[in-house]
């Protein structure tokens, strides 16, 4: 390569490349240089001058800030001298001066880079023997994150992170010289949902948080490298002392998440040992010994008594009055052993894992896949049809805001409202909700006379000159409120721009898992269809339905019709997802056995016949795949409570008392059965997974075709009088793992109603103060905030979120909806 | 030959801050002979002239001028207005005596360099000069010699005047391009952030020194040779020193750059006109409160950079201190490393503790708790800011500023130990603290 340079490292030739960071150059090498202020995955300040070696480029050997420098032809480094030992030295002294001496009681002790290299250089005793700096100890920057100013030694990582990764500047530094302190502005939290990543890169104890303090130290932990389950499949070292998880960190993983984590992932972990666990099978009615004969409550009861009413129930009707639905919190393994369980075994294709809220599987797996890394190229174009990444998929906001910022990446904004990403989009096109398609048929032709859909013509084809790049469409649904019709029209149209590739933006953890295990109706493993794949399942799965089956809204509808026995939920909670509240609570009511396969309790386990117990994903072994399609592992660090199982061996027992046999030991198992059969998982093995540090990429495109809507959708235009509904989720909102976990549940406020300035000023309230929504089929009652990254006639309002429930304005036979809001309500 | 006034001759000029005064007394002639020059022969005359920069490093502006990538726009003039190194004020009477000739200055860079937009940093405390400046600005832009269009030209620059908040740091040029941003005055690191590759907004950037510019006029208007045969050979022109201290008449004087020695500034009846009170020369410093120290050894070396350079100190910003022998060197010495501990901006570690933790000895010492290692650790403490305690400074920090409170004590250590032992074993001063009258 033409760019690579021989430089010296301590008297070493080495080969690198022109213009990587020395810092990193020198570790690539083998020499490490002590660091606090370098951070790999934020822009180099070289404030500590911890890394300060001598360097000479040609006019002799200088002090030089490794982290500031990039590696040149000809470079002598030496790390080792005695003028660089004598200044390290002289730096990590300067940094203990006013360092506080707390290490036993502090948090970070055991696993503290200054702390570590104290011990490892520093001097045996101070030489300062002054006052040393105070500051009151320690203060909250925001509800679960504390700064203690005085072992601070102002790196300027957590404030660098604020600004440059997450985009929420809201600490800073303050006053100067010696008496330079982080902290926040006056009144203004660090209100960041990405807080707690400044907790894992502070090198020092200065910024703890509030669910780990005081809970271990770092040598009583032991840790798992896992997969969180969420659509991006974020990295992490799952922590653990005595059997219970304590803290959940970032693994920078290259191809996902470089280590950051949001809030609503790093604290998540309390909510499996809180009261809303389960922890042993319930059924209404009878239970363990007929403790409640005549009952109507859930009641302790056995597996064996549990999984006998169930198969009974299962014998007792007929394959296709069964249904299964939900499955994205499994794992893969969990989700191919139910799948198997369903269609193979008990023979109905009533399976779905979509609650009804995502893209129709066509449109997921149809379409050229793009991965995240493709979507993040530098120089690329990005265009977003689909959610708020920075409410929805937390660190792939990350990931598109660094392409943005630090790599030239251009983004098109295809949205109904402004995102988190508005301010450095390179375009936004906030089409009317409805309209999308048409906008992206303009925006793929240019050349556009007209606005269209709400949308200028300038703007259109402004950001149609964007189009030069490689083409990555972040697809997804932006509005719960819009039909998915409009949103498969604009993929269709941007499906025609030369080589564009789609990175599905899923919400639920383990959605493109369970579309590869078949976890839909007409669906098989390996990205195939029910008839396509028939035959390489049969012998396995011997009791195949013959055609397709119903969809969640369908199951759910079946079974408000009387047409639907037993309907088994994995980690479903279709009460507060299916987009018809009241239908799933009365099919619910109504279906005969309703099973609940969970891990915490929630509105449908409270409704349904037998609850029976998981184990959560720091309890069980597997593997995740993450919304690019990549697969990674699961690692168990600690066992269940009580007598939680696996997702997959409740299938396995299941399968037993219907007098079959899935024919699966252990998680490798399945993973071999899968590997043997699907068309795109063919080549990987358990082991592979399990060796990868990045995960497993599955390229294939399967045997899914993208259908495209037949005609054009005709959306009536607004009335004067009336906003066009956008319906979205927030970070926090009512779900369950949210409301379950201590230190989060407080952020998910009441929903809101956000509307531009000009139709808030229109409307002549206060905000905050409530109006009155009402559709053609609805109405609810929501406090309403001027917000202008929404557009002009568009009014949005918070998913799941208390107060109103955002689907009683809904429907779900319309393209779009349109709203009037009355004031004094 | 009379040395002609370059850049002082309207201080005595009673509306010379007007642009009546000005051009009644030559003002803008520069501009107007600029304009009718190729931008490069402008340039040409600067580089001619061998103007020193005034600010403090003393690297020529024509050379800077020349280091502006070619081909990069926007491209922008600073003007380093934020005067606080301890003994200077120079920039402050240009401001308030003469501002259209910095303004004329300005121009006429922006015009030789073909510069988008000058920014004028002016120093948050001077108020007064402040005034002026934008009093003057206003002038200038009614007639047309600032803002679109000058002279009826084609050329047009705008001067944008940005009040400092009071940050001794933001003299330095990055830290003044950060604080000129919106941002904390903090300095950055260079390389990569040399400001004429990397400057304002991440854009080339020429930063010159109020003084330096005020010359400008004077040499386009006369030529760059005129200047260069004023004072000395490496050191031409003229160049304005602010003697303070215990003299008997302290002010600023312009001077014949590179012949004039300390002596005839400090001593001589037309410049400081010596110690004060009859004592004795005990120390000065040459260059501002960042300059290692020079004492009656050094009185008759020549007002010219690189002698001073070669005798251990440099001419900094002209701020020459006086201490004659009534003064306790270890106050002396405490109260100047104060001042940088005080204004460390806390960016970079060895600056933000080194100082203050200087400055933590020193007090102690002064407090009569001194220890017989303090000597030594404070010199190690200054060696680990200032690797060798040479001259010119190594640096272990980003900035000069870590390094510039060594030099005081280093000074003062190696000159008047004994100063320092008396602390330390008598735990008093050897020089009675006297109030003076």
């Amino acid at each position: 390569m033409s760019d690579e340079v021989t430089f010296v490292i301590n008297g070493n030739e080495v080969v690198g490349t022109a213009g990587d960071n020395l810092i990193e150059a020198c570790e690539e090498a083998g020499v490490y240089i002590p660091r606090f202020c370098h951070h790999n995955r934020m822009n180099p300040v070289g404030m500590c001058r911890m890394c300060i070696v001598e360097v000479d480029t040609g006019r002799g050997p200088a002090l030089q800030p490794s982290c500031m420098l990039t590696v040149a032809e000809g470079m002598i480094v030496d790390t080792e001298s005695d003028v660089t030992k004598k200044a390290q030295d002289g730096v990590l002294e300067f940094l203990l001066v006013n360092h506080p001496l707390d290490c036993p009681v502090c948090d970070k002790g055991g696993e503290c880079p200054l702390q570590d290299q104290t011990m490892a250089y520093g001097p045996g005793e101070s030489r300062f023997v002054e006052e040393k700096r105070h500051y009151e100890k320690p203060i909250p920057v925001n509800d679960n994150v504390f700064l203690d100013r005085e072992r601070c030694i102002l790196c300027d990582r957590c404030t660098r992170f604020a600004d440059e990764v997450a985009g929420d500047p809201l600490i800073h530094f303050m006053d100067r010289g010696n008496e330079t302190q982080i902290n926040t502005f006056p009144n203004e939290p660090f209100a960041s949902y990405f807080s707690g990543n400044v907790v894992q890169v502070c090198p020092v104890g200065a910024l703890t948080a509030k669910p780990y303090r005081f809970k271990a130290r770092p040598w009583d932990l032991d840790e798992a490298d896992s997969t969180y389950p969420n659509a991006m499949g974020d990295r992490i070292s799952v922590q653990a002392s005595r059997d219970q998880v304590l803290r959940f960190q970032g693994v920078d993983s290259d191809a996902v998440n470089w280590g950051w984590l949001t809030d609503k992932e790093r604290f998540a972990f309390e909510a499996y040992q809180g009261e809303d666990r389960l922890t042993e099978p319930l059924v209404r009615g009878g239970g363990l010994n007929e403790a409640d004969p005549d009952g109507d409550e859930l009641v302790g009861t056995s597996w064996s008594s549990a999984l006998r009413s169930i198969a009974k129930a299962i014998s007792d009707t007929e394959p296709a009055k069964v249904a299964v639905i939900g499955g994205s919190r499994l794992t893969n393994e969990a989700q191919y052993a139910w799948t198997k369980l369903a269609k193979g075994i008990i023979g109905t294709d009533n399976v779905d894992a979509d609650m009804g809220d995502e893209l129709p599987v066509h449109a997921l797996l149809g379409l050229p896949r793009a991965t995240i890394a493709e979507a993040c190229q530098p120089g690329g174009t990005i265009i977003l049809l689909g959610p708020d990444p920075k409410e929805e998929l937390g660190t792939l906001y990350i990931r598109l805001r660094h392409a943005v910022r630090e790599d030239g990446a251009k983004l098109i904004e295809l949205t109904p409202s402004g995102t988190g990403l508005s301010s450095i989009a390179t375009a936004s096109l906030h089409a009317r909700p409805g309209e999308v398609g048409a906008v992206a048929r303009a925006l793929v032709a240019g050349g556009a006379t007209t606005d269209i859909g709400g949308v200028s013509a300038d703007d259109i084809n402004a950001a149609h000159g964007f189009l030069d790049g490689a083409v990555t469409v972040v697809l997804g649904r932006a509005s719960l409120a819009e039909s998915v019709t409009p949103t498969l029209e604009a993929a269709d149209a941007l499906a025609g721009i030369e080589n564009a590739r789609f990175l599905p933006a899923v919400r639920r953890a383990n959605t493109m898992g369970a579309l590869d295990m078949g976890m839909a109706p007409g669906l098989l493993p390996g990205r195939t269809t029910l008839d396509a794949g028939r035959a390489g399942f049969a012998d396995v799965w011997p009791n195949l339905p013959d055609s397709a089956g119903a969809d969640t809204a369908a199951i759910l509808a079946a079974g408000l019709a009387g047409n639907l026995d037993v309907l088994i939920m994995l980690g479903a909670d279709p009460i507060a997802d299916a987009l018809s509240a009241t239908d799933a609570a009365t099919a619910l009511a109504n279906i005969g056995t309703v099973v609940a396969v969970d891990v915490l309790a929630n509105a449908s386990t409270a409704a349904a016949d037998i609850v029976l117990p998981a184990a959560a994903f720091t309890e069980v072994s597997g593997s995740h795949t993450n919304l690019e399609g990549r697969v990674s592992p699961v690692r168990q660090k600690v066992t269940p409570p009580g007598t939680a199982r696996p997702d997959w061996m409740i299938a396995a027992e299941l399968a037993g008392y219907l007098g079959s046999d899935l024919g699966f030991d252990e998680p490798s198992d399945i993973w071999a059965e899968l590997a043997a059969r699907s068309a795109v998982h063919g080549d990987i093995t358990a082991a592979d997974i399990e060796a990868a540090d990045d995960g497993v990429l599955i390229t294939a495109r399967g045997r899914v075709s993208f259908e495209p809507p037949e005609g054009e959708v005709r959306v009536d235009p607004v009335d004067a009088y009336a906003l066009r509904l956008v319906s979205a989720r927030r970070m926090y909102d009512d779900g369950t793992i949210v409301q379950a976990s201590p230190h989060l549940c407080g952020f998910a406020g009441a929903a809101e109603l956000r509307v531009n300035s000009y139709d808030f000023n229109r409307l002549g309230v206060a905000a905050g103060q409530p109006v009155r929504v009402s559709s053609a089929v609805g109405a609810v009652e929501v406090g309403v905030a001027s917000d202008d990254l929404v557009p002009r006639g568009v009014a949005v309002i918070d998913y799941n979120r208390s107060g109103a429930d955002a689907r009683n304005l809904f429907d779900l036979d319309a393209v779009s909806i349109d709203v009037r809001l009355e004031s004094g309500a | 030959m009379t040395i002609p006034k370059i850049t002082t001759s309207r201080w005595d000029v009673e509306d010379g801050h007007t642009l009546a005064g000005y051009e009644r007394t030559g003002g803008y002639a520069g501009l107007k002979r600029a304009l009718e020059m190729a931008p490069e022969a402008v340039h040409g005359e600067v580089k001619t002239a061998t103007l020193l920069g005034r600010g403090g490093a003393g690297f020529p502006a024509g050379i800077k001028w020349g280091f502006c990538p070619p081909g990069v726009w926007p491209r922008y003039l600073v003007v380093n207005g934020d005067e606080s190194e301890p003994g200077t004020y120079k920039d402050r009477i240009l401001l308030e005596r003469d501002p259209h000739q910095l303004i004329e200055g300005c121009i006429i860079a922006c015009y030789a360099l073909g510069l988008s937009q000058c920014f004028l940093y002016v120093r948050g405390e001077m108020a007064h000069g402040q005034e002026r400046v934008a009093a003057a600005l206003n002038e200038a832009y009614q007639v047309g010699y600032v803002g679109k269009n000058i002279l009826g030209t084609e050329f047009s620059v705008d001067i944008v005047l940005h009040w400092g908040a009071g940050a001794y740091i933001v003299g330095e040029e990055t830290a003044l391009i950060e604080s000129l941003e919106g941002n904390r005055g903090m300095p950055r690191l260079k390389p990569p952030f040399f400001p004429a590759a990397i400057g304002l907004y991440g854009k080339p950037t020429i930063v010159n020194n109020v003084e330096t510019l005020s010359n400008i006029p004077w040499i386009v208007e006369n030529g760059g040779q005129a200047f260069a045969d004023i004072g000395g050979e490496q050191s031409p022109g003229t160049r304005i020193f602010a003697v303070s201290g215990h003299v008997n008449n302290p002010g600023v004087f312009e001077v014949e750059f590179g012949t004039t020695t300390f002596r005839d500034v400090i001593m001589g009846e037309d410049y400081a006109g010596g110690i004060r009170g009859g004592n004795d020369l005990k120390a000065f410093i040459p260059g501002g409160a960042s300059a290692p120290w020079f004492f009656e050894e050094h009185l008759d070396l020549p007002l010219e950079k690189g002698t001073v350079d070669r005798a251990g100190s440099m001419l900094g910003s002209g701020a020459i201190v006086v201490m004659d022998d009534s003064t306790d060197m270890v106050r002396a010495c405490h109260n100047l490393v104060r001042f940088f501990a005080r204004e460390s901006c806390g960016k970079c570690s060895p600056c933000r503790e080194g100082t203050s933790w200087l400055e933590k000895i020193l007090q102690r010492i002064i407090d009569g708790n001194g220890r017989p290692a303090d000597l030594e650790l404070l010199m190690d403490v200054c060696d680990n800011i200032s690797p060798g305690i040479s001259w010119p400074p190594k640096q272990t920090t980003i900035c000069p500023l870590g390094p510039s409170a060594v030099s005081p004590i280093s000074s003062v250590i190696e000159r008047f130990a004994d100063e320092f032992d008396a602390y330390i074993e008598n735990r008093r001063p050897s020089i009675p603290v006297e109030a003076t009258s």
